[in-house]
């Protein structure tokens, strides 16, 4: 595993990446994606066993699907800065052509994508399939899936939340990045979400939080624990608190950049707050 | 004129149940997922047989769909099942994004659609869905005639990779295609050759479609007609071949003449052929409860429909 501080490294050049995609294009989702750079640091870099020599099939490795796939600039920025296609590809975001769509797919043939997402609240369900043909084909691998917690707005996640419990799908750890931000307001303004603990354990999951999910070592930790809670008969869900627009002062604590860009000066005083590890493409 | 024999009434839904089991037994691959329906859709001999194959996800279509593309990841082959109402409409979206678009290989297999559901209504009559299926891009639609045919298909699409969509029904209806048949998927089957008249079938109105034939060559008008068992690739060549011969066409599904079989022909035709046209088909309508045969009836799905159609587009070439 590399040490933290390259890891940390690595998750403020992904905000960089993040905040000069939607830049370049004046569009596009900074908001969720920066505040999910420290899990997607995590995924990638230390807790899943995967293989960036990409095959649909995924055998013998751990998937990850995005459910909520506006927050594709941080899923492409992890995917290119962990060997999956060129950095430099960052550059084609949204544009005409590019395989980098506003919202994932499998339809461009860009590699580390396996599920189109973007129509809300169908990554659980697809998750689930996949899970279930790694048993069957005795491969012991995981399942990993993020949902933004207003997505859990959309009813199909219930029936997949009902499922997975009941038919013991406990190759699954489904992480709910939860914000409290969707794009009209906070999801106690728009539509409360209650307990969330709760009724994933009313539906029989194992719940665990990670408390503040844009803390590095916590988010790694968390993932840890997740997977050594699998295999024991249940579906594991981790609750992971973020801040939406983390690393980026003006950004944070709002609904307000959930699917905005920057403009030229807001993108230089968000990157002097993210200074650049890796090199920009 | 060759006599199609019925060799008794069977429902399409058997066929496609024996098909599923059949492909249990020889295609590892394939797996079968079901929402509450498993007596209805014919699926018990392949449950009994691959317990672990079997997925009973409850009255959930939505995450049944999702499910089914996330099992290709990994190389099975879903065939998912449930009435056409639910397969289609109620599940549109999960079905554009994470199998069409996503280009998954999963077998949507609809049972009890159009009207022949009878006595349940209109809220589970859907006649939109071939439209529905047939709008998305790389989707295949199959709406097959008789028991023989819809067993030949279902063994047939696992062979197939990519997204199908595969339509049958629920009642007993005459079983006259052969029992050793090869379904080849965008083939048309041409039932009888003729000289005035094409009348392109699909589905259970392929039954209907011979009966109108062998009534009109006994009035002397001579029907060619063509069982288009796959909407979607649509034979095009079988269709423009036949009506540059008869120089007119009738078709005919259970289905709305909006988004159905007879707009694909319409739109061959006028690319290729511009021919007159008549469209047996519901009339922009919902269906209601009564028997199969009086649905058929009021609906105007029959061979009687067919005779007067093919005797209305006759008369405007």
């Amino acid at each position: 595993m590399p040490d933290i501080k390259e890891l940390q490294d690595f998750a403020t050049q992904v905000r960089r990446d993040i905040l000069r995609q939607v830049h370049k294009v004046n569009s596009g989702h900074p908001g969720g994606s920066l505040g999910c750079t420290e899990f997607f640091t995590a995924l990638y870099k230390v807790v899943m066993d995967h293989n960036t020599d990409f095959d649909m099939d995924g055998k013998d490795e751990d998937l990850f699907f995005l459910s909520n796939g506006h927050i594709s600039p941080v899923f492409y920025s992890v995917l290119a800065r962990t060997g999956y296609f060129p950095v430099e590809e960052l550059n084609t975001f949204r544009l005409i052509d590019s395989r980098l769509q506003g919202h994932p797919t499998t339809h461009e043939g860009l590699p580390g994508v396996r599920i189109a997402s973007g129509s809300l609240g169908q990554g659980m369900s697809v998750a689930i399939g996949a899970a279930q043909t790694k048993k069957l084909n005795k491969d012991k691998h995981l399942v990993f899936s993020l949902h933004g917690d207003g997505e859990l707005q959309e009813g199909q996640n219930w029936e997949a939340i009902m499922y997975a419990a009941g038919n013991k799908v406990d190759n699954l750890i489904s992480t709910i990045d939860l914000n409290g931000q969707q794009i009209d307001g906070s999801t106690e303004t728009v539509l409360p979400l209650g307990n969330l603990r709760a009724k994933f354990e009313a539906f029989g999951w194992d719940v665990m939080e990670i408390e503040n999910g844009n803390d590095l070592q916590q988010v790694i930790d968390g993932l840890n624990e997740a997977k050594s809670r699998t295999g024991k008969g249940k579906p594991v869900c981790i609750i992971m608190n973020t801040v939406m627009g983390h690393g980026v002062d003006f950004m944070m604590h709002t609904h307000a950049w959930h699917g905005k860009a920057p403009n030229d000066e807001q993108l230089e005083n968000a990157l002097s707050q993210n200074s650049e590890t890796l090199g920009d493409y | 004129m060759k006599e199609y024999k019925n060799t008794g009434n069977k429902d399409t839904r058997s066929g496609f149940g024996d098909g599923l089991t059949e492909l249990g037994r020889s295609n590892p691959n394939v797996v079968a997922l079901c929402a509450d329906l498993v007596g209805s859709l014919k699926m018990q001999d392949f449950i009994d047989e691959n317990p672990e194959r079997f997925f009973q996800v409850g009255i959930a279509e939505a995450n049944m769909m999702g499910m089914a593309a996330g099992l290709t990841i990994g190389g099975k082959i879903p065939f998912a099942g449930t009435f056409a109402n639910f397969a289609t409409g109620r599940v549109y979206d999960q079905i554009r994004q994470s199998i069409a678009y996503s280009g998954k290989n999963v077998k949507i297999c609809a049972s009890h659609s159009g009207v022949t559901l009878g006595e349940d209504g209109a809220t589970h009559q859907i006649l939109e869905d071939i439209g529905l299926m047939k709008m998305l891009p790389g989707m295949t639609v199959i709406n097959t005639c008789d028991f023989n045919q819809t067993k030949a298909a279902t063994i047939a699409i696992a062979e197939h990779d990519g997204p199908v969509y595969l339509r049958f029904g629920r009642p007993k209806v005459a079983n006259f295609t052969p029992e050793d048949q090869k379904f080849e998927i965008g083939k048309a089957v041409k039932l009888y050759d003729g000289t005035d008249v094409t009348i392109i079938a699909t589905g259970h109105l392929v039954w209907e479609a011979i009966q109108a034939a062998v009534e009109l060559n006994e009035k002397g008008i001579s029907a060619e007609v063509i069982n288009i068992h796959t909407i979607k690739p649509l034979d095009e060549e079988a269709i423009i071949e036949s009506v540059k011969k008869t120089g007119c066409v009738v078709t005919a599904e259970e289905h709305n003449f909006l988004g159905g079989l007879g707009e694909s022909v319409a739109r061959t035709l006028a690319l290729n052929n511009p021919a007159p046209q008549e469209f047996v088909a519901t009339q922009d309508t919902f269906g209601e409860s009564g028997t199969p045969e009086q649905l058929m009836d009021k609906y105007g799905l029959n061979a009687a429909a067919i005779v007067k159609a093919a005797k209305k587009v006759l008369n405007r070439k």
